[in-house]
């Protein structure tokens, strides 16, 4: 077994617990898996952590445009260490890497109300698409081991990664929906900075008479 | 099934294409890119792929018993994976061992150019007008001797400091007199760094271009390339001459990737020259089975011998090192080697250990610089203290080999770690006394107990000083 982010050999500790069984796969070694910071709880609306209530960013989305997105769900601190690993797996298109997270994804997805809901990835631009060869959002869906539907297009193919904060909230909407839907959603995506992709996304749901949308993402 | 089970474990190239079609492009002359690597919009590819000045070539083998990446070689199965291709709609094979240089794929190609551009034959490129020492002119000859054959290897083991680049020069000559195009290799990146200005003041017409991580230009349409040996993982039979400096330096020395790469790089007529002070085991054992010539140079340019180490024995060091000091032993030589005229070389075993030694000397008012592999400003600072801007720089094992400082003491604390092996220890005590104004230089190993590649080093430099004294 090697690790998969530092193809280091993984040594399976042998105790006399485990001593009868046959080893568990294991994915990441230790150095690595300390990496991933776990979300300690914050803010009760977006994850962002060492906040109480509701940080400054969610009261200005409320304060100017009021209930878009009810809550949204992180799972690990994006760190340096996380920032390596997401240019990794995205832009160098690493794609295998993200089975590192599996366990943890999944036990906080199933942490949230997801049963009667329905699952929409974050689209690319056609010309990222083809870049990457993948989608993002719909490898943590098919992760997630749901079932994705696709909700909507994307117009143009700006990077907000490139963009500073203040040109992010107030960039223009680049989605369009093509399927309106009247059950709740989750929106799935890898990271959530300023919350504007998902609150895009979110803000044409609710025109179309989306009751809840919430979404899910790895890295805050 | 023999054919194939040959060029699964070995490094035959048969899968290249004997590719000669003349053209203008030397952005893509011997090049091995993937499609968004290509310097070239969509119609100029469309007429370069039907010109057979490029050629599609798959970027994987498929093997029965396993993938091989042709860009790096790479045939460890767990450094493959699967990726849902929304392209072509399936489960497609890639390798992750090289994608940090973008993504091979087994559905996607990887376009080959012919390296017959007609690169110009120059006369008398060479501007240096320095002598050489006898032994640096035996070696020399014995390079150009090869470089005219247009085949063949050459090993060229020289003492630290015995001027190896500046025996390359009648060989250089040779080969862009004669319209050859040639690549000069190293695994470090400072060392193309301090290479570049070099060469080309002592070649100024000569297309000369720098390709490293970062370089500013990253083209390779040069004549001739100082490049780092990763970036020859973008090349395919492209130099008549290959030169690799530093061949036992890390990461060359134990990266198959990197072997597989230099040797596909060049042509399969091409001569082929290794540069170093510390052969590794690998080469020692060619050596020894007489088949791989060898020159050797025990002596530096100036003539004088190498500074051999000294041990010290420091019992407490790990004591103090823990609470990031060191001991008042090692302090005093430090206070003391400052009342001197030369500089003073610090190196550690770890970045951590050498920027807190780095912030305690400080204490002691002393101006400190620390440079690690990761630091930002690592360039510049080393070109502070080469140019005598502040008195001692701590640094790890990065600066062990390549770097020139006019006049400096050595010391090497905990010198007994294991990041230093014997070709690094010989590699930092040559960096004492280089300058022929200052052929001497303290070389102090601090340790805490001799261990083997401690001895073995004082021992080689030794054995290499009795050589240098017998011519």
């Amino acid at each position: 077994m090697r690790c998969l982010i530092c193809h280091e050999e993984i040594i399976p500790k042998i105790t006399w617990a485990n001593f009868w069984n046959v080893p568990e796969k294991e994915i990441l070694c230790i150095v690595c898996e300390s990496q991933f910071q776990p979300l300690k709880p914050g803010c009760v609306l977006c994850f962002r952590e060492g906040e109480n209530g509701v940080c400054e960013d969610c009261q200005w989305w409320e304060r100017n445009h009021p209930g878009l997105l009810a809550k949204n769900t992180s799972v690990f601190q994006y760190n340096e260490f996380a920032k390596d690993f997401v240019a990794r797996w995205k832009y160098r298109g690493d794609y295998i890497l993200l089975e590192a997270l599996q366990w943890h994804v999944v036990e906080h997805f199933s942490r949230m109300r997801n049963s009667d809901c329905i699952i929409a990835p974050i689209p690319l631009s056609e010309e990222r698409f083809s870049e990457r060869g993948f989608n993002q959002s719909e490898a943590i869906i098919c992760l997630l081991n749901r079932r994705s539907q696709s909700l909507f297009e994307r117009r143009n193919s700006e990077k907000q990664s490139k963009k500073g904060r203040y040109a992010r909230i107030t960039s223009n909407n680049p989605f369009k929906l093509t399927h309106p839907v009247h059950q709740p959603v989750i929106l799935v995506d890898d990271i959530y900075t300023t919350g504007t992709t998902v609150r895009h996304a979110a803000s044409l749901l609710k025109q179309a008479g989306c009751p809840a949308v919430t979404s899910f993402t790895i890295f805050r | 099934m023999l054919h194939t089970l040959r060029t699964y474990f070995s490094s035959d190239f048969d899968w290249l294409p004997g590719l000669d079609t003349p053209h203008y492009y030397p952005q893509l002359a011997g090049k091995l890119l993937l499609h968004c690597e290509i310097p070239l919009d969509e119609p100029h590819l469309m007429t370069a792929l039907s010109q057979n000045v490029l050629i599609k070539v798959p970027g994987l083998d498929h093997h029965f018993w396993g993938f091989r990446c042709r860009r790096c070689g790479n045939k460890e199965q767990h450094l493959f994976a699967e990726i849902p291709h929304a392209i072509c709609g399936k489960d497609c094979v890639y390798c992750r061992s090289c994608i940090q240089m973008g993504r091979v794929m087994e559905c996607e190609s990887l376009y080959f150019g012919s390296s017959n551009v007609s690169w110009p034959r120059l006369e008398n490129p060479c501007a240096w007008k320095g002598k050489l020492t006898f032994s640096q002119q035996k070696a020399a000859d014995e390079i150009r001797n090869v470089i005219q054959l247009g085949k063949g290897e050459k090993l060229i083991w020289a003492v630290c400091g015995a001027g190896k680049t500046e025996m390359l020069f009648p060989g250089l000559t040779e080969a862009f007199t004669s319209g050859k195009r040639v690549c000069l290799a190293t695994p470090r990146t400072d060392v193309v760094r301090e290479l570049l200005p070099r060469l080309k003041s002592a070649f100024p017409n000569v297309e000369m271009e720098a390709l490293y991580g970062d370089s500013p230009n990253k083209k390779g349409a040069a004549q001739f390339l100082i490049a780092t040996t990763h970036q020859l993982l973008r090349f395919a039979h492209a130099f008549d001459v290959m030169i690799i400096d530093e061949i036992d330096a890390f990461p060359f020395h134990q990266d198959p990737a990197l072997h597989y790469a230099s040797k596909r790089a060049a042509k399969t007529e091409s001569s082929l020259i290794y540069l170093t002070a510390t052969p590794r085991k690998a080469q020692h054992k060619r050596i020894r089975n007489k088949t791989l010539p060898v020159v050797f140079i025990p002596t530096r340019f100036h003539g004088h011998p190498l500074p051999v180490p000294q041990l010290k024995l420091t019992p407490n060091l790990f004591h103090h090192l823990k609470r990031g000091k060191i001991p008042p032993s090692l302090l005093e030589k430090i206070k003391q080697q400052q009342q001197s005229h030369r500089q003073l070389l610090i190196f550690m075993p770890s970045v951590k250990q050498a920027d807190q030694i780095a912030e305690y000397l400080r204490k002691w008012k002393m101006v400190v610089e620390s440079v690690h592999a990761e630091d930002p400003k690592r360039a510049d600072k080393v070109m502070a203290f080469r140019k005598k801007h502040y008195p001692i720089l701590v640094t790890t094992t990065i600066l062990e080999r390549g770097v020139t400082f006019p006049s400096v003491d050595v010391y090497v604390v905990d010198a007994g770690h294991s990041v230093f092996d014997e070709a690094a220890l010989v590699q930092i005590a040559g960096r004492a006394g280089r300058s022929p104004d200052d052929p001497y230089g303290d070389v102090i190993f601090f340790h805490t107990g001799k261990t083997n590649p401690l001895l073995d080093a004082r021992e080689s430099i030794m054995k290499m000083n009795r050589l240098g004294e017998k011519l």
